[in-house]
């Protein structure tokens, strides 16, 4: 599942109905039908997998019986029809189950795990964007020039080094060597569930509490893991900035601008960053969904308990509940993402309404 | 513009300063901060946890029976929360006498009930572990009258035949050992679940410590039982995190931020070592690597060819180089440090030998194979290593790495060529590697002993079979030794397991920490022994 890379050609792809309810009823169906398929595309790669969740359950040692039961227990030895509409009459009511791996219903895992990720990709996306965009601008407005190269490689050089390689030179450099942030967790562990949890998402979480101290110590342990997945959403974005202001700066209407003795400042900021943000919302939004899903290798780094982690170890066991489960989220996210673009879209484009 | 680069400088500068962490040189002196992997652990139920980190947890948050005493595990099981036994003349009963004043973490007392109640819900429940009890023929239907307590300060056991004492009592010191709070779990009781819902996810034993909280892949934490009976635990707190990347670990430690760091690489090791501030433990576990031929397959079950693949093997070479530090040349099925040890290793790298072998079997250039292998750096880097010599020796080798469920799904479907793997024992008694690689009372597909490593590689041993059961019944200490040294030689040699390696712990530490016990080959770590 992707975003809608189209969007911001914009006509037709969603008409505005005259009854807000039809336009409700649709959108409701629409995210039905697209999580029913791709509920049923994981479960049958879940199925078809040569990895056996019962394994996963009783381990190497189990005796044949232990095993058959276990299979009984877990309705594998149902058909795989019977299977998949028993876990979908289950999530209709809310039930995703309980995870094989933590023993836990899977939606708790989930409000544990989703929220680490929603900060990191939060922190992150703000990094890219705040340094992303001027970057794109200023290597556009200096085309060819050594602000554009500089730009340039700065976004390739992002583009090409493997993200868990620039994560542990990231703490070897800021953590180990000049001590300017925290190391791997997202909390010392002295700080943990010193707050209570509200929103799962500790920098808020600290704020609600008044505690600046964990607050404070949450900010180290995040910045780093979130420049570096920011770089690398900067690293898309400022291309993406340059080729749209590239292309703004040669229209007719930035002349016209020009002409009538408007400042550089204001033709540059204004009028042609005002155009190139329709485009932009769509490329900022899909780099913050590919930064939700989770970022496995940076997780793993910085020991940052995330929802990517979450899905990897329980596809890697199995654990087929769990997996159902992430995709699931991951796919909401995807498709609430997709909606909210295409509302700002509207707010920036008044062509589109 | 310039406005603009001043406004992101200052905001730069300010968030640097802001996020500048508040760092602890070192963790309090009563606090133990462990980077370890634990996302394996699957429950926290006694009767049913079986993974090293759940065994881990469960050490020190639960007690058995008998017990080791960290700081001297080769003395053998010592009372625990038995304080002396005594066995019957034909010796199937056991009767334990309890220790008195002891409490769980919740308060209760601890009584021969709890300890009846415990070792009969493992039974009861069925989860993969209980065949270390039920071997002792516990099942649902005897277990009233097998596991007795006859009052609040004996428990009765009575087992279907005669065992060894030593093997009936180790197995009492393994994780289902543990002794539940009978009162806690039932009143956690969901349909007649005996708590086990409840007990998967929380702990209530008598241990030097009690979970605080758990959350899965992430960390846990355990606060220290101030009543504990045994010793009064230095650490108050100790706290484990999920770290699973080694230059993480490494990098905590080395800043101070973690105490121990348990899952480093040898490069990390070696820095580590190289650290003034810093120390390296090693600890020979329990964990034997061997490789396995499926004797359904032809020439795979040609003894000639079977002898040619152990000649075939770099044993020194990989402990000298991919595997250094982490692995020592092992070539029984008993770990070092077991009852009954052999530390002979007849096999070394010998290509000429293996050649002549296989010519003689009339395989000189046609033996081709296909390893499964698990997917992971350490059992690649052994498999790379192992199809290298093999190739020289004539033998062509098709490596399949997979993911560890899935090669064992093969495994036990008996549809491998050659299975390259790990095995760690149960519990602390030479009857749990024993029973099996070197027992298998029924070969056929039908009897499905997917337990048994003998039967997973088709190996039909009656005569082994029969010597396994008779050493386990024997009373007699050395006599038993003996019995599983003459075993493992002829395993040695008729065997299709070339055993290889046995499992060294590198634990990187920082060097106030004093008396951490990874539990070596017959147990798990103890943190109530640790000092700072």
């Amino acid at each position: 599942m992707s975003l809608t890379g189209s969007r911001f050609s914009g006509r037709g792809a969603w008409l505005p109905s005259r009854t807000g309810l039809l336009k409700g009823g649709r959108v409701v169906a629409t995210l039905a039908a697209t999580l029913l398929g791709l509920l049923l595309i994981t479960f049958l790669i879940g199925r078809v997998m040569p990895i056996d969740p019962v394994l996963a359950v009783v381990g190497e040692r189990a005796t044949n019986e232990v095993y058959e039961a276990t299979r009984k227990a877990m309705g594998l030895d149902q058909p795989l029809i019977i299977q998949f509409f028993t876990y979908i009459r289950e999530v209709v009511t809310g039930n995703f189950g309980t995870s094989l791996l933590t023993s836990r219903p899977v939606i708790q895992d989930i409000a544990r795990v989703f929220p680490a990720t929603l900060e990191l990709a939060t922190v992150a996306t703000m990094i890219g964007v705040a340094l992303g965009i001027p970057a794109g601008v200023l290597a556009a407005v200096h085309q060819g020039r050594w602000p554009d190269h500089f730009v340039r490689l700065i976004g390739l050089f992002g583009y090409s080094m493997p993200i868990f390689w620039l994560g542990l030179v990231g703490l070897l450099v800021f953590y180990g060597k000049l001590d300017w942030v925290a190391g791997p967790g997202r909390l010392d562990v002295f700080f943990e569930d010193v707050v209570p949890q509200v929103t799962g998402v500790i920098l808020i979480d600290s704020l609600l509490a008044g505690d600046l101290e964990v607050f404070t110590n949450a900010l180290s342990h995040i910045i780093l893991p979130a420049s570096v997945l920011g770089y690398y959403s900067l690293a898309y974005i400022s291309r993406m900035t340059r080729s749209f202001m590239l292309e703004q700066l040669a229209q007719e209407y930035i002349t016209t601008a020009r002409v009538k003795g408007l400042s550089e400042t204001r033709v540059i900021w204004g009028h042609a960053l005002g155009n190139v943000m329709v485009p932009l919302i769509t490329v900022i939004a899909l780099s913050y969904a590919n930064l939700l899903e989770g970022s496995v290798l940076t997780e793993i780094v910085f020991a940052w308990p995330g929802i990517g982690f979450y899905i990897t170890n329980a596809l890697l066991s199995a654990d087929m509940n769990a997996v159902l489960g992430g995709t699931v989220m991951v796919g909401i996210v995807f498709i609430g993402l997709n909606l909210l673009s295409d509302l700002l879209y509207r707010v920036f484009d008044p062509r589109a309404g | 513009m310039s406005k603009l680069t001043s406004a992101w400088a200052i905001g730069l500068l300010a968030a640097v300063s802001l996020t500048a962490p508040a760092s602890f040189a070192d963790t309090p002196k009563d606090t133990l901060v462990v980077a370890t992997t634990i996302d394996d652990i699957v429950s926290l139920d006694p009767a049913e946890a079986f993974e090293f980190s759940g065994g881990d947890l469960l050490q020190n948050t639960y007690d058995h029976l008998v017990e080791f005493d960290p700081m001297d595990l080769s003395a053998g099981y010592q009372p625990g929360l038995a304080t002396s036994w005594t066995v019957s003349e034909d010796g199937k009963t056991f009767t334990l006498t309890m220790r008195e004043g002891v409490k769980f973490q919740s308060g209760n007392p601890f009584t021969a009930e709890d300890a009846e109640f415990s070792l009969r819900r493992a039974v009861l429940l069925e989860k993969t572990p209980s065949f270390i009890l039920t071997q002792f023929g516990f099942t649902k239907d005897n277990i009233e009258q097998t596991i007795k307590a006859t009052d609040a300060k004996t428990l009765v056991i009575t087992t279907d035949k005669k065992y060894a004492q030593s093997f009936v009592l180790n197995c009492m010191s393994a994780t289902i050992g543990s002794i539940v709070d009978k009162k806690t779990a039932l009143e956690h009781e969901k349909d007649g679940d005996m708590g086990y819902e409840w007990l998967k996810t929380n702990t209530a034993g008598t241990g030097a410590y009690s979970l605080k909280t758990w959350k899965p892949n992430e960390s846990y934490v355990l606060e220290a039982n101030a009543e504990y009976w045994r010793a009064t635990p230095a650490m108050k707190r100790v706290f484990v995190r999920h770290i699973a990347e080694s230059a993480s670990q490494r990098l905590l430690l080395e800043k101070g931020d973690i105490d121990v760091a348990r899952n480093l690489t040898p490069e990390d090791i070696a820095a580590v070592a190289a650290n003034g501030d810093l120390r390296v433990d090693e600890d020979l576990r329990g964990r034997i690597v061997y490789m396995s031929l499926n004797q359904k397959k032809a020439p795979l079950n040609d003894p000639k060819v079977i002898e040619a693949f152990k000649w075939a093997i770099d044993y020194k070479g990989m402990t000298e180089t991919i595997l250094r530090g982490q692995y020592t040349v092992h070539e029984a099925f008993l770990p070092l440090t077991y009852l009954g040890e052999l530390k002979d290793k007849p096999y070394t790298l010998d290509i000429a030998k293996a050649k002549a072998l296989l010519a003689e079997a009339g395989h000189a250039d046609d033996v081709a194979v296909k390893i499964n292998v698990r997917n992971e750096p350490s059992y690649m880097a052994m498999a790379q290593a192992i199809q290298g010599t093999l190739t020289e020796a004539g033998i062509k080798v098709e490596l399949t790495p997979m993911t560890g469920k899935q090669s064992l799904g093969e495994y036990r479907a008996r549809e491998h060529d050659i299975y390259l793997g790990a095995w760690g024992p149960d519990y602390p008694d030479p009857h749990t590697n024993a029973d099996t690689f070197a027992h298998n009372p029924n070969n056929s597909d039908e009897a499905k002993l997917t337990g048994k490593l003998a039967w997973r590689n088709a190996w039909d041993i009656p005569e082994m079979t029969k010597e396994t059961e008779a050493a386990v019944q024997e009373a007699d200490r050395d006599k038993r030794a003996e019995m599983y040294r003459a075993i493992q030689k002829e395993h040695q040699m008729t065997s299709p397991f070339v055993v290889m390696f046995q499992k060294i712990e590198q634990t990187g530490l920082r060097k106030n920490v004093e008396n951490l016990v990874t539990g070596s080959a017959i147990s798990s770590v103890y943190y109530w022994t640790v000092t700072k």
